[in-house]
């Protein structure tokens, strides 16, 4: 700022402190028409988008300077075309009309191929894969883990050949569709805490876990037994019904009692004990229906049979 | 006499009083046309006030401040409904006093959190996030499974919120107003005067914590999150049935 223009006239005219003025330089040109111009802006806005509230309503724009047309699907399954005034809604389904339509071809094609078909077929299972990734990571990593691998005391594994509800693509899919949840009653007031110590040894001898074999002897007519009962859930074999989900007691998975992490032979009893005592009621497979769309489903039942692997 | 720059300036009443005035012509311009506007607000069933122990959950929801991670408010974009669900509707926070919508995500919008999850699911990642989540930055809150839920002053709670304009009932007549308005069902679980009642059956039958022998903190919250986004049935609707309203 030079010099003349301090000293000038132009001062609010009051005085601070004996000699602190206030200049009245004025405002630069273009920032007073930049000022004008936001005027004109916001009439041209109102022109065009949803603006002034009016009573119980608003005005929504001059009809035919902002229409936009998208396609609706009715509650029956209808898709209708539809034209109304922008806003952020209407802008919405043109938005998800544009996804549908890039996606179409690939669950089309998902859609109308057999289960067995995707799996042959290298292209569609790349798709399979980076959709699947990204639907198991939203939906499913936080119980299953980030690859499918699972938690015991959580959830199961997905990504090795043993399942408890069964791993055909139909069996993956019902899981998904309408959930899972396995119920074992607890047994502590049905039998005797040696009886239950008999019971845990019995079920670690068939996985090959260290165990009293006398003791096993014993439980293992308990679990034929009506006392016990325990082969009307698990099968007289003891390798599960996939009906019901109950554990395949015969092979090294365990999902509820940690038996790898436990060291010492008694702490693995304990462990099996507590099972057979208190009941299990934790594994809450959520429903999937009302979430995830059919042909999501599709592709969540073969990403996890296929890409994370294991199904039959 | 002349008004000018000066006077105002040296008297700090006028000062004060002429600020708050050009303050307020902006706020009103904006804020009152929303009280009367019903145009907006989505004419949709199933929207209800909190139960006795979701409110409670809320409550400490707030305590919390959970909502200084997550927003509750799933916005009509494309990215978001992929990933959350449908858009988040007027309706949907109608009874919410303070409404949660912020916005800021550090996690996830939990606005349709409700049934995603098992509640031993939100027990264990509300105790130990890292345990089910080992990239999360969200704290443990150890705290809520063992700490019995305080729930003394719930019907104070639903007083204070019923003074908002929330339909929980006090008198009969109210009670039969919300039987028309909601069903019995519901309208039972407004009734101030069963909230106690209520409460303790709600937390015995869902069992949220999974620890059936007490009614703790966690009981409250996990409810609440249950129901997050659950009671609007958008089979129920054209998918575009909600763009009328913008
Ligand atoms: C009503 C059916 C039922 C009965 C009876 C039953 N179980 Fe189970 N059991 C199940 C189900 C279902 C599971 C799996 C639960 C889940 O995964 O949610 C299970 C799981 C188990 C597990 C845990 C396996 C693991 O991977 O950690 C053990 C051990 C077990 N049962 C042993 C027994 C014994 C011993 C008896 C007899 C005393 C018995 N069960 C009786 C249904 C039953
Ligand atoms: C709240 C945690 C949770 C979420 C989220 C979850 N699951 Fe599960 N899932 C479980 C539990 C727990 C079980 C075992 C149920 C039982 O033992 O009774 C299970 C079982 C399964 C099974 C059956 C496994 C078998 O051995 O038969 C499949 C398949 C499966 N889940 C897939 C998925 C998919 C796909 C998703 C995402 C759409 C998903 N899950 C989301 C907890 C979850
Ligand atoms: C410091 C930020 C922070 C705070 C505070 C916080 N969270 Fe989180 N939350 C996260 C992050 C990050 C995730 C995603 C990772 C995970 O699942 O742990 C998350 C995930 C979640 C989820 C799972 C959402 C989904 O769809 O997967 C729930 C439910 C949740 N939080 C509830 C809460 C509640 C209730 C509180 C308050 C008691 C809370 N959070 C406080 C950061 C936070």
């Amino acid at each position: 700022m030079s010099e003349e223009k301090v000293k000038g006239p132009t001062t609010t005219g009051h005085v601070w402190d004996d000699d602190l003025q206030e200049l009245t330089n004025p405002l630069p040109r273009w920032w007073i028409w930049g000022f004008y111009i936001t005027f004109v802006f916001t009439v041209v806005y109102w022109l065009f988008y949803p603006a002034w509230p009016i009573g119980s309503g608003f005005t929504k724009g001059v009809p035919g300077l902002n229409s936009i047309t998208y396609t609706a699907t009715t509650v029956d399954g209808k898709e209708v075309e539809k034209t109304t005034h922008w806003n952020m809604r209407s802008k919405y389904m043109v938005e998800m009309n544009e996804l549908h339509a890039a996606q179409k071809q690939w669950f089309d094609k998902v859609a109308a191929t057999p289960y067995e078909d995707v799996a042959k077929d290298a292209d569609l299972m790349q798709f399979v894969n980076s959709a699947g990734k990204t639907l198991f990571s939203d939906n499913c990593a936080p119980c299953h883990q980030a690859g499918g691998q699972g938690k015991i005391g959580f959830s199961p594994n997905l990504t090795d050949d043993h399942w408890q509800y069964g791993g055909t693509y139909e069996e993956i899919s019902h899981t998904i569709v309408a959930g899972r949840q396995g119920y074992m009653p607890p047994f502590k007031e049905v039998l005797k805490d040696e009886q239950i110590g008999q019971l845990a040894n019995y079920v670690l001898s068939m996985s090959g876990e260290p165990h009293d074999a006398a003791a096993a002897t014993a439980g293992a007519a308990l679990f034929q037994s009506e006392t016990a009962a325990c082969y009307y859930c698990h099968g007289a074999d003891a390798k599960g019904r996939t009906q019901m989900g109950s554990a395949n007691l015969t092979d090294k998975i365990w999902l509820w009692a940690d038996i790898p992490a436990e060291k010492t032979a008694e702490a693995k009893v304990d462990a099996v004990k507590k099972i057979i005592s208190g009941g299990l009621a934790r594994g809450v497979m959520p429903y999937w229906n009302e979430r995830l769309k059919p042909e999501q489903i599709k592709l969540l039942t073969v990403y996890v049979h296929d890409g994370l692997g294991g199904g039959k | 006499m002349n008004f000018n720059h000066d006077k105002i300036e040296r008297n700090l009443g006028i000062l004060l009083i002429l600020t708050m005035l050009a303050i307020s012509a902006g706020g009103l311009v904006e804020i009152v046309p929303l009280f009367f506007i019903k145009e907006t607000v989505e004419k949709v069933e199933g929207v209800r006030p909190y139960s006795a122990l979701e409110l409670r959950g809320r409550d400490i929801y707030i305590r919390e401040g959970c909502y200084t991670c997550h927003s509750q408010m799933i916005r009509p974009f494309r990215d978001e409904a992929l990933r959350y669900g449908h858009y988040s509707l007027a309706a949907e926070s109608k009874y919410d006093h303070p409404f949660q919508w912020g916005s800021k995500r550090t996690g996830p919008d939990l606005a349709r959190v409700g049934g995603k999850y098992s509640n031993d699911w939100h027990t264990q990642h509300l105790t130990a996030p890292r345990s089910l989540v080992p990239q999360s930055v969200m704290p443990n809150y150890p705290w809520l499974a063992t700490t019995a839920l305080d729930y003394s002053d719930i019907e104070k709670r639903m007083m204070a919120l019923r003074t908002t304009g929330v339909p929980y009932s006090k008198t009969n007549a109210e009670y039969e107003r919300n039987v028309k308005e909601f069903g019995e069902t519901v309208a039972k679980s407004l009734h101030i005067p069963d909230a106690e009642k209520n409460l303790i059956a709600q937390a015995q039958l869902g069992n949220y914590d999974t620890n059936p022998d007490n009614i703790t903190e966690m009981d409250a919250l996990v409810a609440y999150l249950q129901m997050l986004g659950t009671l609007v049935d958008f089979k129920k609707y054209d998918d575009d049935y909600f763009v009328k309203f913008r």
